[in-house]
């Protein structure tokens, strides 16, 4: 398994460092999720993908390999696995930026 | 929660899927008359959806061998080959598919979906990193689910996503296994194995292929994909099935690697399953004979490619990319894919549907599988029929039919 789990600020914090902010990693998950949308309910940190959203798993998978190429980080598919929150993948992507 | 309640959403699709009146996940051939025909609801109808790519299923001489393999050692084995032991035709088989290739090794699986799912979770184990196309096989998908090795997608026959993910990995430990397949199920498209095989060569990957679809159809041998770009040396591993081209059932793997037979202590869908039965591998065997002494049914085959596809194309239906002896329509939505095939079986002919989640990025596909032994009128009736109804459902629109017969 590829995420650890060593301190989050820590692990923010160096990836802030590495240039890729929470709100630059959150507004590109939210331009990628915002098709999918329902309702007026806003998508944020505490929005669970496969269910608040009407994307399916297929197109969550795609959505990872978009961001993959725009952070330039792979994220395994046992990690997408454990992802359920936008929060979560905000998370699981700055840790990775920060060891790139 | 119910234990049905998980998939209230797919009960919810497959509700609809049935609204039209005919359900596709349950058709009912009442008798199979040929490769090309069958009666289904009490008719004749042009099976155009079959995977029977060169018409094997009732070529004489296989059917014959199945037979007498039949009165010689009886229907089944009743028993996997480590603990029943192999039949000397098992181990035959094994040796012309291995000459088939010039490799040195092959072993056979009860199906392909066995071969791919065992094969791919034990070759790519903890610490390693297995990089698969988006557009996977589901048998490669679940041999994911059952690996300890990190699995990491790249995008469908695109070389250069599969190098960004290999660059990425830099120096970390543990081998990287790529997995591809030679003319992708759906849409008929093959992948660009040459820069494939660039790539992985460049970040020393071992490399597997699932000729699947490709075996007979490419090559000038018939061997596949790997043959026609001419990496066969490359590829470390060739996965097949023997139930497309060759008319029958079963799976195999190909391999030069010094040390391959210990796959058949360690793949438990190759250990814990029972044995193709004598007839099979009597009939396969023959079939794989067909195949090397009757290459014009290659050249058949893609002849009637190109007469569905172009056929298909100047009428204004939107294809797969390229020829293939898959032809994948598109239809705008799960709902006219669906209505189409039923207007398609209900005008006697039977094509495949396929309808998310089962299709790449959410595409709905009449999925249409050409065989060698389709004659020309059958197509040609095919693609008469299919204007039809494309006209009728508003799929193909009237100004590209004006166009095409201005055209003329
Ligand atoms: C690409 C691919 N691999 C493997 C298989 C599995 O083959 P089999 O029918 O022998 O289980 C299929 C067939 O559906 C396939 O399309």
């Amino acid at each position: 398994m590829i995420v650890e789990t060593d301190g989050m600020t820590d692990t923010l914090e160096r990836a802030r460092v590495s240039g890729q902010s929470r709100g630059e990693v959150i507004r590109e998950i939210c331009r990628h999720l915002a098709p999918f949308q329902t309702g007026e309910r806003p998508i944020t940190g505490d929005t669970v993908i496969a269910k608040d959203l009407t994307i399916d798993s297929l197109a969550i998978m795609d959505m990872v390999m978009e961001l993959e190429d725009h952070f330039d980080i792979s994220i395994p598919m046992n990690v997408v696995a454990e992802i359920h929150t936008v929060d979560q993948l905000a998370d699981t992507i700055q840790k990775l930026c920060a060891r790139r | 929660m119910g234990l049905f309640d998980r998939h209230a959403g797919l009960l919810e699709a497959y509700r609809d899927v049935r609204t039209t009146g005919y359900d596709p996940f349950q058709i009912r051939m009442e008798r199979v008359l040929s490769p090309t025909e069958a009666i289904i609801n009490g008719r004749k109808m042009l099976l155009v959806g079959t995977n029977n790519y060169f018409g094997l299923t009732f070529d004489p001489s296989c059917m014959e061998a199945a037979i007498e393999a039949i009165r010689a050692e009886g229907t089944g084995t009743t028993g996997s080959r480590i603990a029943n032991g192999s039949y000397s035709e098992h181990v035959a088989l094994e040796r012309e598919i291995a000459e088939f290739y010039g490799k040195k090794h092959c072993m056979v699986f009860t199906t392909g979906y066995q071969a791919n799912l065992g094969l791919i979770s034990t070759l790519a184990g903890e610490g390693d990193q297995l990089l698969i196309d988006a557009d996977s096989h589901a048998s490669i998908y679940d041999a994911c689910k059952m690996t300890q090795a990190e699995v990491v997608r790249f995008k469908h026959n695109d070389p250069s996503s599969l190098e960004a993910r290999l660059r990425r990995l830099g120096d970390r430990p543990g081998n990287r296994v790529v997995v591809l397949e030679g003319i992708y199920s759906m849409l008929g498209d093959s992948a660009p194995l040459r820069e494939f095989i660039d790539v992985c060569k460049k970040y020393g990957a071992y490399v597997i292929v699932d000729e699947a679809h490709s075996l007979g159809a490419l090559g000038d041998n018939g061997r596949g994909l790997c043959e026609s770009a001419g990496v066969l040396d490359d590829c470390h591993f060739i996965v097949g099935t023997f139930s497309k081209t060759l008319g029958a059932i079963g799976g195999y793997c190909v391999s030069d690697d010094p040390d391959f037979d210990i796959l058949r202590v360690t793949v438990r869908s190759y250990m814990f399953t029972a044995s193709l039965p004598p007839s099979i591998v009597a009939s396969v065997r023959q079939a794989l004979k067909v195949v090397k002494a009757r290459p014009e049914l290659r050249t058949q085959l893609w002849a009637n490619v190109a007469t569905l596809y172009e056929g298909l194309a100047a009428k204004g239906f939107k294809l797969g990319p390229e020829h293939g002896p898959v032809v994948g329509v598109h239809l705008p939505d799960r709902m006219t894919a669906i209505g189409f095939w039923r207007a398609m079986l209900d005008a006697g002919i039977y094509v495949n549907v396929a309808v998310p989640p089962a299709t790449p990025n959410g595409v709905s596909l009449l999925r249409c599988s050409v065989c060698a032994v389709h004659t020309r009128e059958q197509l040609e009736h095919m693609i008469e029929v299919m204007t039809g109804i494309g006209r009728q459902l508003g799929v193909l629109d009237d100004r590209t039919l004006r166009v095409v017969g201005g055209a003329r």
